[in-house]
Order: C-alpha cells, then structure tokens, then sequence
C-alpha cells in the first residue's frame, strides 16, 4: 500500500518531499570524531562542533523550528516538525546537539518571554551556534522541584542572583540557562520566578561551573554556582511569581507532552558495527546471534529468545502508541498516552539495554576501554547510562504519581 | 515501517460504530445484570448449563454486527477488520456472553475459504446463524494441522475439543483429516450422529464443549489439503479479534478498580493515595494502551493486506496475554477481601480474562513463534 502519508496536508506534503530531497543529497555522513552515545553525555568541544555543524545545516534547510513562527526564527509551518523527525529518522542522521534548548527552553521562551526576546535567543537556539542548559535541579530540590533556594533579588531593572545548581546538562558548553528560583519566601509555589540567563558570557563574573563526573566515568553534567550574577529584567519570562506556571510549560514538553513538537534528528548508531544500535531490538538479536553461550548462540538459547521478543513487542507496541496518540479519537484522554512517553521509553532502553548483558555473557564484562569488548563495549555502557534517563526529567517513580494523578484521577501521593 | 492509515483504518463509520456499540452494552449489559445473570449459582459442583440472554443476541443480529466483516457479495456489509475490532473491545468492557467473538472466528475462517459453501454460510452468519470453530484436538493443540477428527466418504468421526460457545452455536466449522491432509466442514449443531457434551469451564461468559461425530453428515467448505491453510489464513484475525476483547475486559479492569481506590479509606486515606496501589495501576494501564495499539495495528495491517500480519497478531496476542493476566490479578487484589468473593463483578471479568489468555495461545507461545520467525528457527 502507498498510503504512507494520505494523512498530510499539501503543506505537510510538499515538506516532507523537500526533507526526502534535501537529506539525500545532505546527510552529513559518519561523524570525523568519536561521538558519546548521547547529547548529554557531551564533552569534547571537537565532537560538539561536529554536531554544531549538522544542526546548523539542517536549520538553514528548514529541517528544525519548523513550527516556529517566522518572526523568532521559526520555519512558520504547521504540523510540519514530525515530519522532519520521521525523515530524518528515516535515514539515520546523527542526533542534534542542543537538545535541552530545542526541547525545553524554546517552547518555553516561545510560550512567556517577551517578543524582542524571543527575537534575539530563538534562531541561534535552532541553528545550534548557541547550546542552552536547564537550572531547575538544586541539592535540595529534586523531585520536589519547587522546593528551590536559589534566590533572585530585585535591583532596580536587574536581578541579582545566587545559589547552587546541580545536575546541569551541558552547562559547561552553554551560552543561556533557563533558570527557576525564588523571588519570595513566602510562599513554596507562588514565590517562583523564571528567568533566561547568561552562562558563558558570566564566567568568572557571578557564575561558576564545575564538571560532575557520572558513573560511566563520563562528564557531560555540572554544579553551577552563582555568586552575585547580574541578569537584566527583560529576561525574565512571564511575571514575577509565576515561575511555577512557566516551569510547567517546560516540564510538559520534557516529557513529550507539550504543544511543540522538539526537533529530533537520530537513528545513527556512534559506532560503525552491526548491533551498535542500542536502542534497537532488531539491532540487540543481530548482537545475539554472534554471540556464544553454551556452544550456540545466544539466539539460539529458548530463554534468551522469549527475552529478546519481548522486547521487539515492547518496541513496537511503543511505535504504536506514538501513532494512536496523534488520532484524538481513539484515546480516551488527551494526555494518556504523551504523559507515558518518557516513562515507558527509558524503562524499555533499560531493560533491553540488561538483557544484552545476558546476550554478551562473559564478554559484558569489557568496558569501552578493551579491545575485545563486543561492539566496543557500547551495550553496558548503554545500560549505565540508562539509568541517567530514568531519573532525570522527573524520575520516573515521579512520572508514575503524574499518571496517577492526572491521568486515572487517583488522590495525589506528594 | 508502517505504511497504513495513521488512524488505523477507524473512520468515521468505524468510530460510529464503536459509540453505538458502547451505548448499546452501557444500556443492555450491565456487570450487574451480567452477574445476576451468569452468576447465579456460585456452587463449586454446579451443573453444566449454558446461560446467556437470547434476545440480546437477536438484537445484536438486528444491528448487523454479525455481518460487519462479511463482504458485501455474501450478503453482509463489508467493512474492515477494525470495525469488528471496535465492536469486541466493546463486548469485552461488558464481558458480553453470546456466540459473537467465535462466530467472528469462524467468519474469518469462511471468509479464507474462498468456496461457494463457505460464502452461503458466511452469507447465513451475516444473518444470525450462530457458527463457531471445531478445531482444536485433546491436547489443546493450536496448530492447524492437528485435529482428532477424520473424514472418511465426506462423514466425519472422531472429538473436537474445546470448542468455543458450542451450545449457543448452530453450526459448525470442523477440521477434519483424510487421505491428502486437513479440510473444513461444517456440520450442524442439530445434525444426527453428533454429541455436544459441555465442559465444566471457570469463565461465566462463554459455554464451551467438546464434540463427538460418529460419521457425521456435512457440507465441505475447504478441501483436504486446504483446511489448514485456510486456518492459518485467518489466524491473525482470529488472534486479533480475541485480543480486542482482552484489551476491553482490561479496561473495565483498570476503570473500576481505579474507582475503588479512589472511595474506600484505609488509615484515613483513599487507597489510590498509597503508591503501592497507585503505582501498579499505573503499570496496568501502560499494559493496556501497549496492547491496543498493537491490536489496531494488527487489525490495520490485516485491512491494509500487508504481508507481516501473523508477526503483528501474534504481538498483539502475546501482549495481551501478558496484560489479561496482570490486570485481572491488580484488580482482585486492589479489592481486598470483597475482591475475593463471588458477590464482587471483578471475578466475572477475571475468568473471562483467564480463559481468552490462552485461548489460540498463550504469551509464551506467541512469542516462540515470533522468535521462530524474526530469529530463526533454534539449533
Ligand atoms: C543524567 C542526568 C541529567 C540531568 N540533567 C539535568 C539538567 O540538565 N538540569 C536539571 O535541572 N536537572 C538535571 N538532572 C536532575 C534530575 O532532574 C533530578 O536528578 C531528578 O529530578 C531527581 O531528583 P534527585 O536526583 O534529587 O532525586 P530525589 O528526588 O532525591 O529522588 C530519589 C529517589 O526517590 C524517588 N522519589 C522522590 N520523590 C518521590 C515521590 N514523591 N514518590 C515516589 N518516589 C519518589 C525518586 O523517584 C528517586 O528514585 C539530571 C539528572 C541526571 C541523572
């Protein structure tokens, strides 16, 4: 059947075909430089700019904002992001560097900041020239979000700001934060604001950032204090108070569940070997049958198969769910299924990320660092790193409480 | 991967008919009347009896639903698999006893026949003839090859088992094997030399029975050689149609229990407060829309005439197997003592759920299959 796309628009249409076009003759091919398994997990100001590259390319195309309004930089389209997801998914480009800024702080700025604002930020967020980092999380707040102690005191048409941020994604590549804090002590929620605020440019001059090294021995987030930093009132989004309001804005869209669909580019595997892709099901059997167990192949082991089919349905079953959550009708609540997304997406990385240990055996036990290692040790170091997305963006113990709540209208746990 | 309708097929007609279909069971079939229906005689020896509301089937006959995959040359309306999709997820929020999920399995059946007799009885069904599968042997086997009845001079000989509401069906589709493999015939319920002997079955919603022919008269509907194939060509539907009716049951499941917690107050707190009740509830519901949406992609590839329906079905099964078993096991437990006894609706939607969780396989042989497909055969 050719019904692939009977759903789009002739907008939707005639985009799709230019995205078709413009990656068969632009795909940026396999990067020049080793690359970590994810954005976050960025360090290296050579694979960054690599990545810098391939986002801008893809901007100037108009493969990313596109729903954005033209004014901020934006492609001014409707409806038109997901397509440029599925296509560039479609022939596996290398994942976009400024995630945190495409996926939250845009919507976000589009959403409250001011209109001159959303002018000067937005098309170097979408273009990549400028990687933006998220200052929610504090020592003291965690799930409990609102619980912040960072503080924003007024001075005239400044903002004077200090305290201790932890857990800062890409901080240390950043231009701008989208920054939560305190402006009054009266009042846990109503005494939130939210600003947009410098990071490089502060340096030295109110900001600090340290690297904080993960449990895969990788960096990738940071502590960032502020001492004294001076931040100008006109990047302060919405009114002072609602930072609770905004922070929501945020959060909806972290979980896939906002009004704009996040620019995301991916499918390539950072490494060149049959079985890399690890977050594939498909890509995990391919690893399964080149691997011994017992004198056969782990594909061949009964319990090992059950595994790996379970994992191909989850897979699938999430691919599916994506589909049905576009066709209103057929989910008995709007949020349902997009409050799911992150939840379900990180637990299947993580469990099928586990089962690859079983499937490599002995050979699990090689890191990245060892030759012999199977696919370059890419499936354990997977697997740690995939307890990074079951606790950032809420953990997911927290999103269960959220599905609870809102979803099934169960009395909230707090 | 997926070229189909984003919507899965469900138009406007499609949706129509699952509202109307919900209106319906919502006004006809309520867990109350289904219990003091089926339920009226909790005894662990009770007699075998077959207790369903006749005139609610003449309705659901009336409103054409028995006719809704039937194409329109035999007699019926012709719509796609997804609209009968619509219908069983809705007899299965209402835990709906009548023949309607084994005649849809036996329509799909006919439908792959491709014969004159198969598509007069196809057109029969669309009609109100109740007819429902023959075809599994003692062991339970779900293989298309393997039946304990023969047939020898066109008569058949020999015990279906585990025939789906036999004792509200007037027909039969029976394999058989004779001298060049496994065909299909139908037999009538009413015919001379048969006996339908009912099970003792847990689940209240549905009659099941094994039957013996001792050179019984039939019609065939697919030769020798050619019954098992038209078996496997209709098991996706089959597979897909079951699961619908999982993927309702479970919602009733979630929905009501859901419910409870929200009202009854333990150490002055609504249970759902607790997390260990919040949580796993949670996880019941991701079970669910997992399993729906494979369900509506299975039925989408089946209308789409893709060529990986078995993979998709054989998913959608496998999930919903797994999700039957975990949403009716939250759901008593989540009730507490009430949840335990015959007096609450839960256990009704339960054994319901047991049964369809193996019925045409369970979530381990669904997967055997799969690995056997996307892996390999083992060494
Ligand atoms: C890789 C990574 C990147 C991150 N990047 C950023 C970033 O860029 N910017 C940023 O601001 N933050 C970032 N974070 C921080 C992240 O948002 C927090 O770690 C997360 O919100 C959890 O907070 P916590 O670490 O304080 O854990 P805690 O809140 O102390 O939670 C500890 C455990 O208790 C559970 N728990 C807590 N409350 C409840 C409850 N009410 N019910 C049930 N269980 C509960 C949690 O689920 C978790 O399992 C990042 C974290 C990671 C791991």
């Amino acid at each position: 059947m050719s019904e692939a796309h009977k759903m789009d628009t002739p907008e939707q249409s005639a985009f799709r075909n230019h995205c078709k076009e413009w990656l068969a003759n632009n795909h940026p091919g396999r990067p020049t430089v080793k690359l970590p398994l994810g954005a976050l997990e960025l360090s290296d100001p050579e694979a960054l700019a690599w990545l810098q590259k391939w986002q801008k390319s893809a901007y100037d195309a108009g493969l990313i904002g596109c729903d954005y309004p033209k004014e901020v930089g934006g492609g001014g389209m409707d409806n038109c992001q997901s397509i440029a997801n599925t296509e560039m998914q479609r022939v596996q480009t290398p994942y976009l560097p400024n995630i945190i800024g495409m996926g939250m702080a845009a919507p976000t700025v589009l959403f409250h900041a001011r209109d001159e604002v959303k002018a000067e930020l937005l098309p170097k967020l979408f273009s990549g020239e400028e990687i933006w980092c998220q200052g929610f999380s504090e020592p003291g707040a965690g799930s409990d979000l609102a619980n912040q102690q960072t503080f924003a005191e007024r001075d005239g048409d400044n903002w004077v700001i200090n305290g201790h941020k932890v857990w800062t994604s890409l901080a240390h590549f950043a231009e701008w934060m989208i920054l939560l804090c305190r402006t009054s002590k009266d009042d846990k929620y109503n005494g939130l604001s939210y600003f947009v605020v410098p990071i490089k440019k502060a340096l030295g001059n109110g900001v600090t950032v340290r690297p904080l090294i993960k449990l895969t021995g990788e960096t990738g987030f940071n502590e960032v204090i502020f001492d004294n930093l001076i931040v100008d009132d006109r990047y302060r989004l919405d009114d002072v108070g609602a930072g609770w309001k905004v922070a929501m804005t945020t959060l909806s869209h972290e979980r896939g569940a906002g009004p704009m669909t996040t620019p995301a580019s991916g499918g390539m595997a950072v490494e060149e070997e049959e079985g890399a892709q690890t977050n594939s099901a498909m890509a995990l059997i391919q690893l399964a049958k080149q691997q011994y167990r017992n004198g056969k192949t782990a594909a061949d082991d009964p319990l090992i198969r059950d595994d790996l089919i379970k994992m191909m349905i989850r897979q699938e079953a999430f691919r599916q769910n994506q589909r049905r959550a576009s066709v209103p009708s057929l989910t008995d609540h709007p949020m349902r299924i997009p409050l799911q997304f992150k939840l379900v997406a990180t637990e299947m990385a993580q469990d099928l990320q586990q089962v690859a240990y079983e499937v490599e055996g002995a050979a699990s036990t090689l890191y990245v660092n060892d030759d012999n290692a199977p696919v370059k040790g890419q499936w354990p170091l997977a697997y740690m790193n995939s307890f990074g997305v079951t606790i950032a963006a809420g953990a997911n113990e927290v999103q269960r409480n959220i599905l609870g709540e809102r979803v099934l209208g169960m009395p909230k746990s707090k | 991967m997926t070229e189909q309708p984003k919507n899965f097929g469900f138009g406007e007609d499609e949706t129509m008919l699952k509202d109307s279909a919900q209106k319906f069971f919502s006004d006809n079939c309520s867990p109350d009347k289904i219990h003091g229906q089926v339920a009226r005689d909790p005894s662990i020896h009770r007699p075998i009896e077959t207790i369903w509301d006749k005139s609610l089937w003449q309705q659901v006959v009336e409103l054409g639903w028995t006719a809704v995959c039937i194409p329109e040359a035999a007699g019926g309306i012709g719509m796609p698999l997804v609209a009968a999709v619509a219908i069983a997820e809705e007899a299965g929020k209402a835990a709906f006893p009548s023949p309607l999920i084994s005649t849809y399995c036996a329509t799909f059946t006919l439908m792959a026949c491709d014969t004159d007799t198969a598509n007069k009885a196809l057109g029969d069904i669309a009609t109100g003839t109740a007819t429902t599968l023959a075809i599994t042997n003692r062991d339970g086997s779900w293989e298309s090859t393997d039946t304990d009845v023969s047939v020898v001079d066109g008569k058949l000989t020999g015990t279906a088992w585990f025939v789906q509401d036999a004792k509200k069906s007037d027909r039969f589709v029976v394999s058989a094997k004779g001298e060049n493999g496994v065909g299909l015939y139908l037999v009538e319920a009413t015919a001379a030399n048969i006996d339908i002997i009912a099970d003792g079955i847990i689940d209240l919603t549905r009659d099941q029975a094994h039957i013996t022919f001792d050179a019984a008269q039939c019609t065939e509907l697919a030769a020798q050689g050619a019954g098992d194939k038209a078996l496997d060509a209709a098991m996706p539907s089959i597979l897909t149609i079951v699961s619908a009716d999982m993927v309702g049951a479970g919602e009733w499941l979630l929905q009501t229990t859901t419910e409870y917690t929200k009202t009854r107050v333990q150490f002055d707190r609504p249970l759902g407060f607790f997390q260990a009740v919040k949580h796993p509830l949670v996880n019941v519901m991701l079970d669910i829309d997992r399993t729906k949406s494979l369900v509506y992609n299975s039925a989408c590839s089946i209308d789409s005439g893709e060529s990986n329906t078995e993979l998709n079905a054989r998913m959608a099964k496998s999930q919903a197997s797994d999700m039957a078993v975990f949403s009716s096991s939250r759901a008593i437990q989540f009730h507490g003592g009430i949840g335990f006894t015959w007096e609450c609706f839960v256990h009704i939607f339960f054994k319901r759920q047991m049964h369809n969780h193996v019925l045409y396989g369970d979530a381990k042989y669904q997967r055997a299959k799969l690995a056997d497909m996307v892996i390999g055969k083992a060494a």
